[in-house]
């Protein structure tokens, strides 16, 4: 069949349109790309924010129809934390390898200045790990496990009001880092009236806050209506479920209460439908582009630049970009390594210091003991000489004392022992 | 702080269709991952693709014709300059010639680069230079875009995909400029041999000179598309071991349509028959078709992408690490060897 085309952006090619004159067979194409991407694999990583508590594992379990693995985590986490898992699904011939990442202890914290930090942090790293690779001699790009976000759910608590400043701060901090998708998380609790005015307070404050959420692509005719319709409904206000209530004659996903039963899946009762729609069965691969083309480069461009990379220099670049990307590194661990060096030096001086300090301390006692000793010795010295002293004064004592009773007997033997008697009687 | 905790081994399957007690099968276990399948389609129909052919062969083999032939339209530089007078060059030139075409809403931006000039002169020594050069020029200009700090989102492909050589059919065996002309482009591009013209040939001659070729390009340690180093698993090997043990083709082009038993096909006339270009008993032209279009165009472009232009430049970043090294008086003998 001839087709004759005729394409309006051939005179700036200055390429030229030609009418085939039969099936020549490059349409099968797209099936060539498609069956080596199903040889491949595809990998998809979805980052969730929010603070504890507010379904995130739930969510992830019903959207992907299985369970997780995880231990609901506790309140008391000192930081913010990221946690991450990686599983292998497959549905027909599709073999998709899903990274969840959790923020754990999001919000917990007295001070959450910083909370905004680890999940920046982590983000950069993954973009850092692809960059390093990219920039490898050797490389293996088509086999590399990319662990770049390519989806960040951003769980808002179910207030009614309005966003709280940490979600603004962090939404800010995210918007250039990553495809930011808002819901509203548990909006069970929330009446249909005082949802919508809700979703316009957020999106009113977004907005004025400058944050930039992922926009569901339009470009495209065969997905531009659904996908403006959907822009329309952020934030999807979604209820998740892994629990079946028999509705009718089906099982389905829902949350049981006295008073009614919440469907996930019916649409009337929440977004779940739709933020499934969107984020999985639609626009999936558009969110792993953008994440490549937009989010990707522009980290990949500020950290070149930081390093002090130009453009303007075509004939020494691709030997300079992998070279002084290296020397960098190398004069970086050059300075850890002197400063390391510094501390060591520092921490031998003190070291000696305080030797020198005990060693001198001991000699002080060492001095002392021998002072002591000697005071001790003269004393010693002092009493025994008071001892033989006073010995002596004893035996005199007691030579006087048998002298003086010798008189006596002799005395007694002479005669007039009754007048002895009376002049000792006297003498007592 | 992050913590990861792959858990590779764990295959979970959410996927079960109609599995569910009672009730009419619906889609509740159907996440729709395989939506990713038709999301790719769509971004592949939107942006087009990219196809850089290039014919070498002396002139008089049936170079344009024959792409005109594959592509069913007058692709070829010949067609489009209407120059019938063309004179043999005094050295190789390459020219390449690009085309929009589209087929059932698939886009194709093809670029078909002629090498006028190679093989004709009296002495053809390194008559590959200006064939290598430009290849390896195209690898420059990919990698100096990619290593731009500002980059286009899609850096324009124009490294060469595929290097049809044409052999001429002498029936007997590879001369020696094909031998040096394959053995050394073999290395940096895909090449897929053709016996040119091989209505000259009966069916036996055909098949002798096809082993004799096979032959000399073992021997010679050429590998050509599909290489055998490249297959990727078993399944790969196989189809591809047919390949292997039908090349090169015996291709016959023609845009000339004739009646032949109440079709129009297309073939060449002679006073003995006409010869049926897209019949496979009469030549492999289908079979070149089939391979370089129908199944292995994308394998084609991977392996370029993947393992040409990245052996070029692994050589290129490792260059400049030489010339680092040889002013910081690293001895000769440690730097590697770039033939050209």
């Amino acid at each position: 069949c001839a087709t004759v085309v005729s394409f309006k952006s051939n005179c700036k090619r200055n390429v030229r349109g030609v009418p085939l004159a039969g099936h020549v067979g490059f349409d099968s194409m797209p099936d060539q790309l498609v069956n080596k991407s199903v040889n491949r694999g595809f990998c998809f990583n979805i980052l969730c924010v929010g603070e504890t508590g507010l379904g995130k594992s739930t969510l992830m379990d019903t959207l992907f129809n299985t369970k997780f693995e995880g231990e609901p985590t506790q309140h008391n986490q000192p930081g913010v934390t990221l946690k991450s898992y990686t599983y292998e699904l497959q549905e027909s011939n599709v073999r998709l390898k899903l990274t969840v990442v959790n923020t754990v202890g999001f919000g917990d914290q007295i001070n959450k200045e910083d909370s905004y930090k680890s999940i920046v942090e982590f983000i950069d790293a993954q973009f850092e790990a692809y960059l390093q690779e990219e920039l490898k001699i050797k490389r293996t790009l088509h086999s590399y496990h990319d662990t770049r976000i390519h989806a960040c759910l951003y769980f808002i608590a179910p207030t009614g009001h309005s966003l709280k400043s940490l979600d603004l701060v962090t939404m800010k901090k995210l918007d250039s880092k990553v495809n930011i998708i808002p819901i509203i998380a548990k909006s069970d609790a929330i009446s249909k009236s005082e949802l919508a005015k809700f979703k316009i307070k957020i999106t009113s404050e977004l907005v004025s806050n400058g944050v930039q959420i992922y926009q569901f692509p339009t470009d495209d005719e065969s997905v531009a209506e659904i996908n403006s319709t959907m822009n329309s409904h952020l934030p999807f206000a979604v209820v998740g479920s892994t629990e079946e209530v028999k509705i009718g004659n089906k099982m389905v996903k829902a949350r049981q209460y006295p008073w009614g039963t919440v469907q996930v899946e019916n649409e009337n009762h929440c977004d779940f439908v739709k933020l499934r729609e969107m984020l999985i069965r639609v626009n999936m691969e558009d969110l792993r582009e953008q994440t490549h083309t937009r989010h990707y480069e522009l980290y990949r461009r500020c950290k070149l630049e930081e390093m002090g990379f130009k453009d303007t220099d075509p004939d020494s670049k691709p030997f300079s970009l992998q070279e002084t990307y290296e020397a960098k590194r190398n004069e970086f661990m050059g300075e850890l390594q002197k400063k390391e060096e510094e501390m060591r030096q520092m921490f031998v001086q003190r070291v000696k210091e305080k030797e020198a300090e005990l060693k001198e301390a001991e000699k002080e006692l060492h001095e002392k003991f021998d002072r002591l000793k000697k005071l001790h010795q003269d004393e010693k010295k002092k009493l025994e000489e008071k001892k033989k002293s006073l010995d002596d004064e004893v035996n005199i004592f007691k030579q006087k004392k048998t002298a003086a009773e010798l008189l006596l007997n002799q005395a007694q033997q002479a005669g007039g022992s009754t007048t002895l008697k009376r002049d000792k009687e006297r003498k007592k | 702080v992050l913590d990861l905790a792959a858990v590779p081994d764990t295959v979970v399957s959410p996927a079960v269709y109609g599995e569910k007690t009672g009730g009419p099968v619906l889609d509740f276990s159907y996440v729709g991952i395989d939506a990713i399948l038709e999301q790719m389609r769509r971004k592949a129909m939107k942006q087009g693709f990219e196809l850089n052919i290039m014919v070498v062969g002396q002139s008089g083999l049936g170079k344009s014709t024959l792409m005109n032939t594959l592509f069913k339209s007058k692709v070829s530089r010949k067609s489009v300059l209407a120059t019938a007078q063309e004179k043999i060059p005094k050295t190789v030139e390459i020219k390449s010639i690009s085309h929009d075409i589209e087929e059932k809403g698939v886009r194709m931006k093809l670029t078909v680069i002629d090498t006028p000039g190679f093989g004709d002169q009296i002495n053809n020594e390194n008559c590959w230079q200006p064939i290598m050069k430009f290849i390896n020029d195209q690898y420059e200009a990919y990698l100096q875009e990619e290593i731009n700090i500002n980059r286009k989102k899609r850096i324009p492909d124009s490294r060469v995909h595929c290097c049809i050589y044409f052999i001429p059919p002498t029936g007997h065996c590879l001369r020696p400029l094909d031998v040096e002309f394959m053995r050394r482009l073999s290395k940096v591009v895909n090449i897929v041999p053709v016996i040119a013209k091989a209505d000259t040939l009966t069916l036996e001659e055909r098949d002798f000179f096809k082993q004799k070729i096979r032959e000399e390009l073992r021997a010679n340690g050429i590998d050509v598309y599909p290489q055998k180093e490249f297959d990727e698993d078993a399944e790969d090997r196989m189809i591809n071991e047919k390949i292997r043990e039908m090349i090169p083709f015996a291709v016959v082009g023609s845009d000339q349509e004739y009646q032949v038993n109440g079709r129009r096909l297309l073939g060449r006339k002679t006073k003995w028959g006409t010869i049926e270009v897209e019949n496979i008993a009469h030549c492999e032209f289908a079979y070149l078709r089939d391979l370089l279009i129908r199944t292995h165009m994308q394998n084609i472009k991977d392996i370029t992408s993947s393992i040409h232009y990245e052996m070029y430049r692994v050589r290129r970043l490792n260059e400049n690490n030489t010339t680092v090294a040889h002013a910081n008086g690293v001895p000769e003998h440690h730097l590697t060897a770039h033939e050209m």
